[in-house]
């Protein structure tokens, strides 16, 4: 089972959960992962130990999907 | 390189892009402030004795400022891992505990221990050994045995209400899509010797740049030919 989950102030949400041979599940997470996208979240997959990547559309097989929120300088 | 760099560096265009030279001229380049702050106030100091040694009051007071102004700098340093003070507001118990599970889901068995030792989470990049911590980041430069150098980094999220895990695992996933491009956005809050800072550091976090030094070394010998 694959999760999309937003990190906020509650520690973490999850915002969907799908399998790839469920096109419901899979579309409702598409539509909360665009939403999370306009609101200004950035989404990460982990590619590897130690390695991270930013993307733009839903990765389906990835197994969590994480959204943050930008960084800066303090 | 990166896959993609980091979108926040479209708020920081006009910063060259960091990478291991570049941190090496900073590197020389605080040293180099450093020898001028410290130099001039001992001189000072000892030419104001030899002409007139009742300035020793005086002469003191200059020695005193050379060993001052380092400090300070260490201290700003230091204060880039400092999880005390009113910066943040505190976040529940239980989003604390929800926060620092996932990122103990990011991170392995022995970066968990470490942050629940120290507060601070080890990660090895390519350009030293990162300790990072909820409101910024201390690099580890590979090199220099016991005299090596850090360069702490001032960076975080900017929303107050959010758990101390999750800071870290911001700062984290940014870290590891670009590293080099997390070391460009993030502000520059000192460059020099890893034992000043050490010194300024809370005594439990010390342990996290001790393992630091030793996993930068460990780089360095497999960096050589």
């Amino acid at each position: 089972m694959s999760r999309l989950i937003r990190m906020d102030q509650t520690g973490h949400t999850t915002l969907a959960q799908w399998t790839a041979d469920d096109p419901q599940a899979v579309e409702a997470a598409v539509a909360a992962f665009r939403e999370e996208l306009d609101r200004g979240y950035f989404a990460m997959v982990s590619t590897g130990e130690g390695q991270a990547e930013q993307v733009r559309e839903l990765p389906v097989g990835a197994e969590l999907v994480i959204m943050r929120l930008p960084i800066s300088g303090g | 390189m990166a896959a993609e760099p980091l979108p926040e560096l479209a708020a920081v265009h006009w910063r060259p892009r960091a990478d291991a030279q570049r941190l090496d001229r900073t590197s020389l380049m605080w040293t180099a402030i450093t020898v001028a702050h410290v130099v001039p106030f001992i001189a000072a100091g000892i030419a104001l004795f030899l002409v007139q040694p009742l300035a020793l009051p005086v002469s003191l007071a200059s020695f005193a400022h050379a060993w001052v102004i380092p400090e300070l700098y260490a201290q700003r340093g230091a204060n880039v891992v400092r999880t005390g003070g009113s910066r943040f507001i505190r976040a529940p118990a239980g989003a604390e505990a929800r926060s620092v599970g996932l990122l103990g889901d990011l991170v392995g068995h022995e970066a968990r221990a470490m942050h629940a030792q120290t507060g601070l989470v080890p990660e090895r990049g390519r350009l030293g050994v990162w300790l990072v911590g909820p409101a910024g980041a201390v690099l580890v430069r590979a090199g220099g045995g016991r005299f090596g150098r850090v360069v702490c980094y001032c960076v975080g999220v900017n929303d107050p209400s959010l758990p101390s895990g999750d800071r870290i695992a911001h700062l984290l996933l940014a870290l590891r899509s670009d590293e080099e491009g997390f070391a460009t956005v993030a502000n520059l809050a000192f460059c020099g010797a890893r034992w000043r800072v050490r010194r300024r550091l809370a005594a439990a976090m010390r342990p996290a740049l001790d393992a630091g030094a030793a996993a930068a070394r460990r780089l360095d010998t497999r960096a050589m030919p």
